[in-house]
């Protein structure tokens, strides 16, 4: 039995999908045994969400609403976690501060 | 004896070099083909790897800023589906450095025609991964630049700066790059000579050439005059400097006993880990642009108040002008400026600012912010119209009253201008209401000399001490002295010796200098008399 979830997040981080936010996002996504695949159309083309070249390449800019699928183990939690990062804009706005 | 070949650039960091010419363009050795599709495979294996622990290293030694791009570079260095491709064409039967080189290219050309200009800027970053892959997989390796070697290319990468001993001399000729670069910076804090705008492509041969970084010059096969004249400039360069050394830790004055103010330019805030800040009166320019470059995108206010901060907690009770974000002209920010067909005449400075309230409201916030930490002024550059200064002042107001709204501490900062559009030099009655004037002299030259500072071959008018500048800097110096306007300069030529007794005879008496040049401008300040 191979567990699925899907879901669909709008990006609202101001440069989008972009290198560091990208860092992020495949950093959370291989903590997760799942599969993890996103699209910027619901119909593809869909890629990895582990790899930030994949990632990269969907070259999803600030307003695109993003597709999440996830299938196997934790695939909920999976989708869930990283559609909250997109949600709190990759962790960029406060609380961002970082040490001197 | 054939005559000496001499190009002229633009200096990018003072002092002198002479030692073989290095390209920094192609990799130090040949590629030696392993005769094997396993050796293939392993060599390319042991050269990501290779690479991957050398940015490991890099950001455990980078300031944040670097360590996020590198941080991005070494995901991508460590994905499978990029270094895939390479190994799959190995298995075809390529060799790994032209499987890599190939694989790479694809990509590259897939960012660099991207839409969207955050995309397209990171083909950079794509390039930067394939050479430091490349290099790894020659038998010399990235680090190979010999000792005192003169690296020459048409630009440098931070991180090649970064990874290169310079302890044992050396210096950097390139044939594009600017004097604005994040590694002339580098250079600049580090002591390494550099001229950049060569405009030319050379064979290098390992023999010995000629860097002279306070002139602008590369000298390749000199005669022997020219060669013992090009020592005794490079002698008498350092016993200026070393002489200047004396006079760091004294208040700067005149020889007749005028007393000058000299504090630094900076750019990066981990520049004043390397400054003493009682060798000097305080920070007269923090540059921003810094801040709103790299692979992060526009900075966030936390970003940006922890920056501020941390140069005013090393001023302590000096004062820190900060220079709101001077983006466009030379230093275009992706997602901020605009391609423009005369970008210097364009939308660059405060009105980029003034156009986009959204990006300038967070510098603002995090401004107003630090100011509540210590003695903080804030300057707009470009200002040409006194509106502009009224617009900013009521924005710095909005968000004050928002920031006291949310009970956030903060402090409404002295709001002055740069002095570099003529329209404020001529009128600078129009402009009493700013707190403070401070002559950006760079590019006041260019506007009135009608010059470009980045054009090599307009250099000479380019200058500050054209006698038009020079005027209008002493009418400056005139009004300010006449109503009581704080007036500075923080342009190069205030850490230039030969144009320091100019400027003081103008009549400034606040300098602002780059922080390798303190010495140098407090020295020259103290053989000028008045």
């Amino acid at each position: 039995m191979t567990a699925t979830a899907e879901a669909t997040v709008l990006i609202t981080h101001e440069v989008g999908l972009h290198a560091r936010p990208s860092v992020k996002f495949t950093k959370l996504a291989k903590r997760f045994p799942a599969e993890v695949e996103v699209a910027l159309d619901q119909g593809g083309p869909w890629f990895d969400a582990k790899s930030i070249v994949k990632v990269m390449a969907a070259k999803a800019p600030q307003g695109t609403l993003l597709h999440l699928r996830a299938s196997g183990e934790r695939a909920a939690e999976a989708v869930d976690a990283l559609v909250g990062l997109v949600q709190r804009d990759f962790d960029e706005g406060k609380g961002h501060a970082r040490s001197a | 004896m054939p005559a000496p070949l001499s190009f002229a650039g633009t200096p990018a960091s003072v002092g002198y070099a002479e030692g073989p010419l290095f390209s920094l363009d192609r990799s130090a050795g040949a590629y030696v083909a392993k005769g094997s599709e396993k050796g293939e495979r392993a060599a390319l294996e042991a050269a990501l790897a290779g690479a991957s622990a050398r940015l490991e290293s890099l950001i455990g030694e980078a300031a944040d800023d670097a360590a996020e791009m590198l941080e991005f570079q070494l995901a991508m260095l460590q994905d499978e589906a990029l270094t895939g491709p390479a190994f799959a064409a190995i298995e075809e039967g390529a060799q790994a450095d032209d499987a890599w080189g190939a694989c790479l290219e694809d990509e590259i050309a897939g960012y660099e025609t991207a839409e969207d200009g955050y995309f397209r800027a990171r083909a950079a970053d794509l390039k930067d991964i394939r050479d430091q892959v490349l290099h790894h997989l020659t038998p010399h390796g990235a680090a190979a630049l010999p000792a005192g070697a003169i690296a020459f290319g048409d630009d440098m990468a931070p991180t090649r700066f970064l990874e290169i001993d310079w302890s044992q001399g050396g210096g950097i000729a390139l044939s594009a790059g600017s004097a604005a670069s994040h590694v002339a910076m580098l250079a600049r804090a580090r002591g390494v000579p550099m001229v950049v705008g060569l405009g030319v492509g050379l064979e290098t041969n390992g023999d010995p050439v000629l860097l002279d970084g306070e002139n602008g010059r590369l000298v390749l096969d000199p005669s022997d005059q020219e060669r013992e004249a090009f020592r005794a400039r490079s002698a008498a360069f350092a016993e200026r400097r070393a002489s200047a050394e004396g006079y760091l830790g004294r208040p700067a004055a005149t020889a007749c006993g005028t007393a000058v103010r000299v504090m630094v330019n900076i750019a990066d805030p981990s520049e004043v880990d390397r400054i003493d800040a009682s060798h000097c009166d305080g920070v007269g320019l923090m540059r921003t642009e810094f801040l709103f470059g790299g692979a992060r995108g526009l900075p966030e206010e936390e970003t940006q108040y922890e920056a501020y901060r941390r140069v005013l907690s090393w001023a302590g009770d000096r004062p820190v002008t900060i220079r709101t974000v001077d983006a466009g002209g030379d230093k275009p920010v992706s997602g901020l400026t605009q391609a423009e067909s005369n970008p210097f005449l364009g939308l660059r400075g405060v009105r980029l600012s003034l156009a986009r309230p959204d990006v300038f409201r967070v510098q603002i916030r995090a401004l107003l912010r630090a100011g509540a930490h210590g003695s903080l002024k804030v300057m707009l550059p470009m200002v040409s119209v006194p509106e502009e200064v009224a617009r900013a002042r009521a924005l710095f107001a909005e968000e004050a009253a928002r920031l006291e709204a949310e009970g956030v501490a903060h402090a409404v900062p002295p709001l002055g201008i740069m002095v570099e559009v003529p329209s404020v030099a001529v009128m600078p009655e129009s402009f009493l209401d700013a707190a403070f004037f401070s002559i950006g002299s760079n590019d006041l030259t260019q506007y009135v000399m009608a010059a470009a500072r980045d054009n090599a071959s307009v250099a000479a008018l380019s200058a500050a001490s054209q006698p038009a500048v020079l005027r209008l800097i002493a009418e400056l110096a005139r009004f300010a002295a006449a109503r009581g306007m704080p007036l500075s300069l923080c342009g190069d030529a205030g850490g230039d010796p030969t144009i320091i007794p100019l400027l003081l005879k103008a009549g400034l008496r606040e300098l602002s200098v780059a922080p390798a040049q303190l010495a140098l401008a407090k020295a020259a300040i103290a053989t000028t008399a008045l």
